[in-house]
Formats: C-alpha cells, sequence, structure tokens
C-alpha cells in the first residue's frame, strides 16, 4: 500500500507536468512566429507534434512501468525533461535558422522546427501519466479510479498551465525566463520525489527494526 | 493529458457553435441597426471573417463585424482613386522623405488601396505585396477594385517570413509601408525589436519605412520605445480626427521641415487626385518624444502586445 504523502506528491507531479507540457506549447507558438509566422499552420504543427511525443511517451512510460516500478524512475522523468528544455532556450534560433533556410513551406519548416524542438521533452512529459498510475495503484478494483484522479489532476494542470501562460506570464517575463521557471520546477518536483522516498523509506526501516527490536525484548 | 486531446475534439464546436449564434443573432441587428447600409458579400477565411458593406456609393471592408469591428478600408465606387480614410492619406507622407521610390513593400493588403495609389504614381516602381490571408486578396480584386499587374505582385504570406526571406536573399526596398494590424488584433511578432532588425536588413540607404499603427493605450509607449530603439529617431504622424498614428523613419538623418515642405509642393498637384492633402503634413511630423520612455522594448522575447492595449 502507498504511503498517503507520497500519494500526494505524485499527484502533484503529474499536476506540474501536465502544467509544464502546456506552458511549453503555448510558447511555442511565440518561438516559431518569428521564423514561421504566426499562421493558423504554425499552431497545426505545434499541436501536432505535441500530440505525437505525448502519444509516443504514455506508450513509452506504460511499457517503462511494468519493469520495477519505482519512484526514482518516476523521478527521473522530470530530471531529464528539465534537462531536455536547454535546448529550446539555447538552441531554438539556431535549429529554426538552419529549418528556415532549407525549407522554404513554412508550413512543413514549422513542423519540422516543432519536432526538433518539441517532440523529445514532451514525450519524456508524456512518460509520467501512466507512470504515476502504476504507483497510485495497488489493487485492480480502483484502477480506473486511480486513473480517473490521474487525468483529472494533471489535466487539471494542463488548463491551468494554459490559462496561467498565455494570460500573464508572457505579460510579466520573456519567454526564456517562464522556460527556466519551468526548468527549475520541474528539477523541484524530481528532487522532491526522491526526498519523499527516501525519507518514507528511512522511516519505514527504522520503524520495522524498532518492531522488531520490540520482538526481541518481548 | 489525454483529456487535453478530448477537448481538442469537444472543444472545437462548441467554439463553432458559439460563434455562429454570434453570427446569426448579431450581425442581423448591426445591419439593421445601420439603415442603408447593406451588407453585399460575406467570407469566412481562416483568419477572420470579412463583410463587405455597400453604404450608398460607399463600400467598405469590415474583419470581424460579430465583434464590433470598425471600417478596415472603404472605397467610394463612383471614384475609387480618392482615398477615404485619413490614415490611408497620411502613409503618404513618406513620399515626403522618399519621394521617388523604385521598389515598394507593402505589407498587408486590406482593400488595396495604398498599393493601388502607388502603382498609380508611380508605375515603373516594382511593387511587392505580402498579405496573410488569401480571401482578403481576393475580396479587394472582386469588390475594392485591386488588380495585379506586370510590376505589381501580391504574395500570400505572413509578413515576417516573407521580410526574413528577403533578407536571407539581399532583396532591397527603398519604400516599406507595414499596415498589418487590424483593429482587434495585433501580429505580436510583427512589432519586434528583432522583426524591425530584419526590416532595416531590406531597407536601401535611402529607403523610407512608413508604419501604421494605433495611438492609444499603453502599447502606445511600448511601440515608441522599440521604433527608438531600433531607429534612433522617427516621424510621428498624428491626425486629431484619428485614432491612427504613423511612424515615418529611415536610415539616413530625417530631413528638415524646409526640405518637407519643398518636397511636399512637389507633390501638392499629384496627390490631390487622391484626396491627400500633402502640403499640412510637414507641420504635422513630429520628433518630440510624447511617450513614457521607461517602458519596456517589444522583443521576440517579451511582446504580449495584445494584452497591453487593453490596459
Amino acid at each position: 500500500m502507498i504511503h498517503t504523502l507520497m500519494r500526494l506528491v505524485i499527484l502533484l507531479a503529474a499536476f506540474i507536468g501536465g502544467f509544464s507540457i502546456m506552458t511549453i506549447e503555448l510558447l511555442g507558438g511565440r518561438i516559431l512566429s518569428p521564423y514561421f509566422g504566426s499562421s493558423v499552420y504554425v499552431w497545426g504543427s505545434i499541436i501536432t507534434i505535441f500530440m505525437l511525443s505525448l502519444s509516443f511517451g504514455y506508450l513509452a512510460g506504460g511499457n517503462l512501468s511494468t519493469r520495477n516500478p519505482n519512484p526514482r524512475t518516476f523521478a527521473s522523468f522530470f530530471i531529464i525533461a528539465a534537462f531536455l528544455i536547454f535546448p529550446i532556450i539555447y538552441f531554438a534560433d539556431f535549429i529554426m535558422e538552419q529549418v528556415f533556410q532549407v525549407i522554404i513551406d513554412p508550413r512543413y519548416g514549422s513542423l519540422v522546427a516543432s519536432i526538433g524542438l518539441f517532440l523529445i521533452p514532451t514525450a519524456v512529459l508524456g512518460m509520467i501519466s501512466p507512470y504515476s498510475i502504476r504507483l497510485l495503484v495497488s489493487n485492480e478494483e480502483h484502477s480506473g479510479h486511480v486513473a480517473g484522479q490521474l487525468y483529472f489532476v494533471s489535466t487539471l494542470g494542463s488548463a491551468l498551465g494554459t490559462l496561467a501562460t498565455s494570460f500573464y506570464f508572457v505579460l510579466w517575463f520573456e519567454v526564456n525566463q517562464i522556460l527556466w521557471g519551468t526548468v527549475v520546477i520541474l528539477l523541484l518536483v524530481g528532487i522532491s520525489v526522491l526526498a519523499t522516498f527516501y525519507l518514507l523509506n528511512k522511516a519505514a526501516n527504522s520503524q520495522q527494526e524498532g518492531l522488531q527490536e520490540g520482538q526481541y525484548e518481548s | 493529458m489525454k483529456a487535453n486531446f478530448k477537448y481538442c475534439l469537444t472543444g472545437r464546436p462548441f467554439l463553432l457553435i458559439a460563434v455562429a449564434i454570434l453570427l446569426v443573432v448579431v450581425l442581423p441587428n448591426l445591419a439593421f441597426q445601420s439603415v442603408s447600409a447593406e451588407v453585399i458579400h460575406e467570407q469566412r477565411s481562416l483568419y477572420r471573417d470579412i463583410t463587405v458593406v455597400q453604404n450608398g456609393p460607399r463600400r467598405c471592408l469590415i474583419f470581424n463585424v460579430h465583434i464590433g469591428d470598425r471600417n478596415q478600408t472603404c472605397v467610394d465606387i463612383n471614384d475609387p482613386e480618392k482615398l477615404v480614410f485619413s490614415y490611408t492619406r497620411m502613409s503618404f507622407a513618406g513620399l515626403l522623405v522618399q519621394p521617388a521610390p523604385q521598389r515598394i513593400l507593402v505589407a498587408g493588403l486590406g482593400g488595396g488601396s495604398i498599393p493601388m495609389t502607388l502603382t498609380d504614381l508611380f508605375p515603373d516602381a516594382q511593387i511587392d505585396i505580402v498579405e496573410i490571408d488569401r480571401a482578403v486578396f481576393e475580396v479587394a480584386e472582386d469588390f475594392f477594385f485591386f488588380a495585379e499587374n506586370d510590376n505589381m505582385k501580391v504574395t500570400v504570406m505572413d509578413a515576417r517570413v516573407f521580410v526574413k526571406r528577403a533578407v536571407l536573399d539581399r532583396v532591397k526596398y527603398d519604400y516599406i509601408v507595414l499596415d498589418a494590424f487590424t483593429g482587434d488584433y495585433i501580429p505580436e511578432h510583427l512589432l519586434t525589436r528583432e522583426f524591425l532588425m530584419e526590416v532595416q536588413q531590406i531597407m536601401s540607404p535611402e529607403a523610407v519605412l512608413v508604419a501604421n499603427t494605433f495611438s492609444t493605450s499603453r502599447f502606445y509607449d511600448h511601440e515608441s520605445v522599440t521604433y527608438q530603439d531600433v531607429f534612433d529617431e522617427f516621424f510621428n504622424f498624428k491626425l486629431p480626427s484619428s485614432g491612427n498614428r504613423i511612424i515615418i523613419t529611415s536610415l539616413l538623418p530625417l530631413p528638415q521641415r524646409g526640405e518637407l515642405i519643398s518636397q511636399a509642393q512637389l507633390f501638392t498637384e499629384r496627390l490631390d487626385d487622391y484626396g491627400i492633402p500633402i502640403l499640412e503634413y510637414p507641420a504635422r511630423l513630429s520628433t518630440s518624444v510624447d511617450w513614457d520612455m521607461s517602458r519596456r522594448v517589444l522583443t521576440d522575447q517579451f511582446s504580449p502586445s495584445n494584452l497591453l492595449r487593453d490596459n
């Protein structure tokens, strides 16, 4: 049975995962527009690539969850995703410059640039949901209930990420500052998951030792 | 995130239904309000709803009528040469800085009255027009007497992409008109320092840049500091009767008032046919700073223009 604290941390992590995905997706429009414009097909490219990478991520996360599911792997998704945002911050212009020179049609240009910038980080973020379900589910009967809860928090996160980014973040910060914020938050989530895991383990171990000692005494 | 995907499937129809209700309920009401105005054409494009309204001899192009947008551009069908709007006329103040353009770029077609006047005035000049919306191009041709010719061509493309391509191809223009803002929405990537620097790169040394924008709200300050950041100095051209302002700038130092007046005198007669009172313009071209210089410069990293406009 999973500890209540771990359960809360995982749900919060899934919420922030959903939030981050939509923050990056919305900024995608901003990032691509200097090279490919803000025509409707630029959004088409971005949404296509996000949906595609999420679908790959779900599949990969689900597969991974069958092999020794544990919070350490779960935490690594956040940490890896955080590092995969760096190329968007530092190499976006270089990547888009190359694509712009080779591909004349901005539809395919924006599609290829989206693949280069967003496919991998979004896929890693997509692994979070199915993996969290595996961590949260302790028996078959309530698996649907857990999945429902998980979709609820992660999609609520996505909704709020969309709203906060488009209404406020772009008004207060620069695009790269928002991306940096996302990096920091994903790292913090990863670290929090690890910390909770080790703390709970330690507590469980000392409790077990205490029990064993008690047994010897009696 | 799966629910996200679901949103895409179910959210769109709801939005469409909402828009449809708005159209059905609000549009006829608007039509009744203006007694003699008659809707002669409606077209929904990827970007907006285009409505052509005729009121007596005046025919107007309106974008997004259901959210209360006003006329984008108008013509007098009995006298199509005449420029009906003051801002359209005002954009010809650029001629005071560059009186003999050979290669012209117009970003934003609208009803096409600016490029039509330019090709009329300078038949030998090569004019490139970039317009994002093919439907606007079609409506301009069908209802606003716009026609391409050997020297004047329309490219359906986002202006930013067009300018970036032109930079790569090392094309230079000596007269650039930025007229890409509709009443309801600012293309934010066309108002950043980086974009203006790209425009700078496609300007020949003696080129003039004429930008038609708004004169109201906090956005005015941001836009002004952004132009100032890239071009140092510009003519700020406002008329009390108009909510628009025209920014006129060049790579060379701006001409003195005297030069502007003598240039205006040379043009008076030629521009009279189009109803452009060019002689009144030099006195209104101001270089004095009337905006808050502490505002942030708009960049590709920070360009919430549409959010700033409402403040």
